[in-house]
C-alpha cells in the first residue's frame, strides 16, 4: 500500500496566459478532444462545440439530452448520452448514430480500441463493436463504472462494483476477474499493458499487476480522482484529486508498490482534471479554483496559462503532437494555447 | 469549530436540488402519491427516479429507471451502505440542470431507506448538488398492521419516515384507523402523519420538507404533541380516548413495538462537549447498526451556540446552528429510532455527559 500526506506552498510563476485565445462555448462543457488540430469540447447537454483559430465556435448538436460519456481516438468522437444514443462526431462535423439503445437507457460509459473497435455500456451490459462492425455484448453483476480496452489484444476491462472484469470478445475462454471491495468508476491501463488501474468512489486508486494480479492500492486522497492521465512512455500516472498532482510511479515492474508519488503544482485549491503532454514530460491541471497550469515533471516548474477566480476546470486535452491545448471552465469559458 | 467525524452537507443548501425519497410497501400507494405530486399544477419540473420495472403508468418528462444498488463502503462497516445507482444517476442528472426543480426517488416496496439518506452524508458530489429533503413513506392503512408483524421493511420504512402518508383511510373502520395509527406511533412518534384517501395530501406536506436541514432540525418534539399544526387537515389525534394502561397522557392509545422503537434524551444542564461527542461517536460506532435515525439540539457549557446534529445509523453530521435566543431555555434534546435500543445504556452514557 501506498499513501501519501499533502504539503503545499507556492512558487514564483511564469506566464503564458496573454498567448491564450478564449473561446466562449455556448453552454456547459464537461471535457475537450482533439480531432486532428480542431479542438471538440463536449456540452454537458445536447451539443459538441468546435472551437477553432481566434475563438470561433461552431456548436454541432448530438444528443437528445445530457452528454454522459466521450472519447476520442484523433480522428473521431464518440458520445454515449441519456437520450440512449451512441453518436460518432469528426472533424470536419459531421455527425453519425452507432447504436440507439432500444429502451432509450442512458449510455454511461464509452471505449475505443486503436484498431477501430468500440465499446459502450448500458446499466450492467458492455457492449463490443469490432472494427468489422460485429457486436457482442457481456454482462457483469453490477452497472458497469467504466470501460478501457487494453493496448494490445482484444480484451475489455469493465470496472463495476467489487472489481473489473477483463473479458476477451474474441474468444470462448471465461472472463477474468480481478476482485477488489468497493466500487470502481473509472479504468485505465497502463501503455505497457503490465498494469491495471480504477478509480473508486471513495477517494482512491486500486491498481493490479496483471501478471499475477498482484494488488497496489494507493491513498491518501481528499476527494475522489475523476481525472487520471499517463505520461509519456507510461512512466507515471498523473491524477486530480489532491490540492497537488499526484503522479504515481510506474516506471518499474513493481510500479507503485511501497513507492510514495511525486507531488506537483500545489494549490489551495484541488485538481479537476490531469492531461500529460503526448510527447515531452509535461503535464497540464486544471483546478477547481479555475487555473490551469502546465507543469514540467522532472522539477515542477510551473507556467500559467490561466488564472484562479473562475469556476473549476472541466476539460482539458492535448492535441496528438503536443503543439496544442485546450481548455474549459465548467461554465463553458475556453480557451486554446499554441505551444 | 467542526468535531471530527461529523460531515457537514448543510452549506448553501438553496441552491441545491431537493430530493424527495418516497417509500413504502407494495401496493401502499407510492405510484399514486408520486402521480399526485406530478400532476398538481404547480409549475414545477421534476425528474424522477424510478425503480426500473415499475416505471409503469408514471407521467413525467424525465423518468430515470434505476437499477437499486446498495453498495457498502470499503470501510468494513456493514450498515455503511450507499445506492451506487444514485451516485451515478445524480451526476448525469447534474448535466441537465436548469430542466427540472427538483428530484423525486421512488424506492422499491421493499427497499430500506437508509442506504439512499446515507448516499447524501457519504459522496461529496452528490452533497455539492443536492439535497435529501425528507423521506415519505406510504402506508396502507388496512394491511399495515399486519405487515409491521411480517416484514421488517414495512417497519423500517415506517421507523425511518420524516413524513408518513397513511393512505386507504377510507377501507378501515374508526377503530382500525386508530389501532394502526397508534402503532406507527410506538414506532416513530415523530414524522409528520397525514390520514388520506388515494393519497390526496397538500403537496406542501410532503415536499420541501427540511427534514434533513440542520438549520431546520426544531421539529424535535413527537407530532402529536404539536398543537398548532400549521396546515388544516386532518390532524385529530387528540380525539382518541381510549387509554391503554400505559399512562401516556396525550390521548392515544400506545403500542410499543417489539423491536423498534424510539428514544427521548434531555436534560436542561449543559453538555461537556469533551465527553457528548466522544460518547455520541463511540455509541454510533457500536450501535449504529441498530440505530435507524438519530436528531439533537444541544447547549454545551461554555458555548452561547445551539449545536444541532442528525445521523443515519453511523453517519453523523453536525454543526453549530446559531446563537441560543435570550431567555430561550438552553436545553439539550435528542431523539433516536432505532431496533432494540439500549435504551438504559444510551441513559447513563448521556447522563454522564451533563455537567455536573
Amino acid at each position: 500500500m501506498s499513501g501519501f500526506e499533502q504539503g503545499g506552498q507556492t512558487a514564483s510563476i511564469a506566464s503564458v496566459t496573454e498567448k491564450v485565445r478564449s473561446a466562449r462555448l455556448g453552454g456547459p462543457v464537461t471535457s475537450v478532444h482533439f480531432l486532428g488540430d480542431r479542438a471538440a469540447f463536449v456540452g454537458a447537454e445536447e451539443n459538441v462545440f468546435f472551437a477553432d483559430g481566434e475563438g470561433e465556435v461552431t456548436t454541432v448538436a448530438t444528443h437528445g439530452g445530457g452528454i454522459l460519456c466521450a472519447v476520442a481516438d484523433g480522428s473521431r468522437l464518440v458520445t454515449g448520452g441519456d437520450d440512449g444514443r451512441l453518436v460518432a462526431l469528426d472533424a470536419k462535423g459531421q455527425v453519425s448514430e452507432l447504436a440507439k439503445d432500444a429502451r432509450g437507457r442512458w449510455i454511461d460509459n464509452v471505449a475505443l480500441h486503436g484498431d477501430g473497435a468500440l465499446a459502450w455500456s448500458v446499466g450492467k451490459v458492455a457492449y463490443v463493436r469490432s472494427g468489422k462492425g460485429e457486436d457482442k455484448f457481456f454482462e457483469v453483476p453490477s452497472t458497469v463504472g467504466g470501460l478501457a480496452f487494453a493496448p494490445k489484444g482484444m480484451r475489455l476491462a469493465i470496472a463495476h462494483y467489487g472489481g473489473v472484469t477483463l473479458w476477451f470478445p474474441n474468444m470462448a475462454a471465461n472472463a477474468e476477474f480481478l476482485e477488489w471491495a468497493g466500487s470502481h468508476l473509472g479504468v485505465a491501463f497502463s501503455p505497457d499493458n503490465k498494469f491495471l488501474v480504477t478509480a473508486m468512489h471513495e477517494p482512491a486508486l486500486h491498481g493490479w499487476r496483471l501478471a499475477d494480479h498482484k494488488h497496489m492500492r494507493m491513498t491518501g486522497y481528499p476527494g475522489r480522482v475523476k481525472s487520471m492521465s499517463w505520461s509519456a512512455g507510461g512512466k507515471a500516472l498523473a491524477t486530480s484529486g489532491a490540492e497537488s498532482v499526484i503522479m504515481w510511479p510506474f516506471a518499474s515492474k513493481d510500479g507503485p508498490m511501497g513507492k510514495q508519488p511525486a507531488m506537483l503544482a500545489p494549490l489551495q485549491a484541488r485538481a479537476t482534471v490531469v492531461a500529460c503532454h503526448p510527447k515531452q514530460d509535461v503535464l497540464a491541471v486544471g483546478y477547481e479554483d479555475g487555473t490551469v497550469l502546465m507543469v514540467r515533471m522532472e522539477d515542477g516548474a510551473e507556467i500559467l496559462v490561466r488564472r484562479n477566480g473562475t469556476p473549476p476546470v472541466a476539460a482539458l486535452a492535448w492535441n496528438a503532437k503536443g503543439t496544442l491545448l485546450a481548455f474549459a471552465d465548467e461554465t463553458g469559458e475556453g480557451g486554446l494555447l499554441t505551444l | 469549530m467542526a468535531f471530527e467525524g461529523f460531515v457537514s452537507m448543510s452549506q448553501s443548501t438553496s441552491e441545491k436540488i431537493p430530493v424527495t425519497v418516497l417509500t413504502g410497501y407494495l401496493g401502499a400507494g407510492k405510484t399514486t402519491l408520486l402521480n399526485r405530486i406530478l400532476s398538481e399544477n404547480h409549475g414545477k419540473k421534476y425528474a424522477v427516479i424510478v425503480n426500473e420495472f415499475g416505471e409503469i403508468g408514471i407521467d413525467n418528462d424525465l423518468i430515470i429507471g434505476a437499477d437499486e444498488e446498495v453498495f457498502e463502503m470499503n470501510n468494513g462497516c456493514v450498515c455503511c451502505t450507499v445506492r451506487g445507482d444514485l451516485v451515478r444517476i445524480l451526476d448525469g442528472l447534474m448535466r441537465r440542470k436548469g430542466k427540472f426543480d427538483a428530484i423525486i426517488v421512488e424506492t422499491t416496496g421493499l427497499a430500506d431507506p437508509a442506504p439512499v439518506a446515507q448516499t447524501f452524508f457519504v459522496d461529496e458530489d452528490v452533497q455539492k448538488n443536492a439535497r435529501l429533503d425528507a423521506v415519505v413513506t406510504v402506508a396502507d392503512a388496512k394491511w399495515l398492521s399486519d405487515r409491521l408483524k411480517d416484514a421488517p421493511e414495512a417497519k423500517n420504512q415506517i421507523a425511518f419516515a420524516d413524513v408518513i402518508v397513511l393512505n386507504k383511510t377510507d377501507l378501515v373502520s374508526k377503530g382500525e384507523l386508530t389501532e394502526v395509527e397508534a402503532r406507527i406511533r410506538g414506532i416513530n412518534p415523530y414524522a409528520r402523519l397525514h390520514r388520506t384517501e388515494r393519497c390526496k395530501v397538500a403537496l406542501a406536506d410532503v415536499l420541501d420538507r427540511g427534514a434533513f436541514d440542520l438549520e431546520r432540525i426544531l421539529d424535535i418534539e413527537p407530532d402529536f404533541l404539536e398543537a398548532g399544526d400549521d396546515h388544516d387537515h386532518d390532524h385529530d389525534h387528540h380525539h382518541h380516548h381510549d387509554h391503554d394502561h400505559h399512562h401516556h397522557g396525550h390521548g392515544l392509545k400506545h403500542y410499543h413495538d417489539e423491536d423498534m422503537q424510539s428514544l427521548s434524551l434531555k436534560t436542561d444542564k449543559p453538555l461537556d462537549p469533551n465527553k457528548f461527542m466522544p460518547w455520541l461517536q463511540n455509541l454510533v460506532q457500536l450501535e449504529g447498526q441498530k440505530i435507524l435515525r438519530s436528531k439533537g439540539i444541544l447547549a454545551f457549557e461554555n458555548d452561547d451556540d445551539r449545536y444541532v446534529f442528525q445521523g443515519v445509523h453511523m453517519m453523523l453530521e453536525g454543526d453549530h446552528q446559531r446563537k441560543w435566543k435570550e431567555g430561550e431555555p438552553r436545553q439539550s434534546r435528542l431523539v433516536f429510532i432505532g431496533r432494540e435500543l439500549p435504551e438504559q445504556e444510551i441513559r447513563d452514557g448521556f447522563e454522564r455527559c451533563i455537567v455536573s
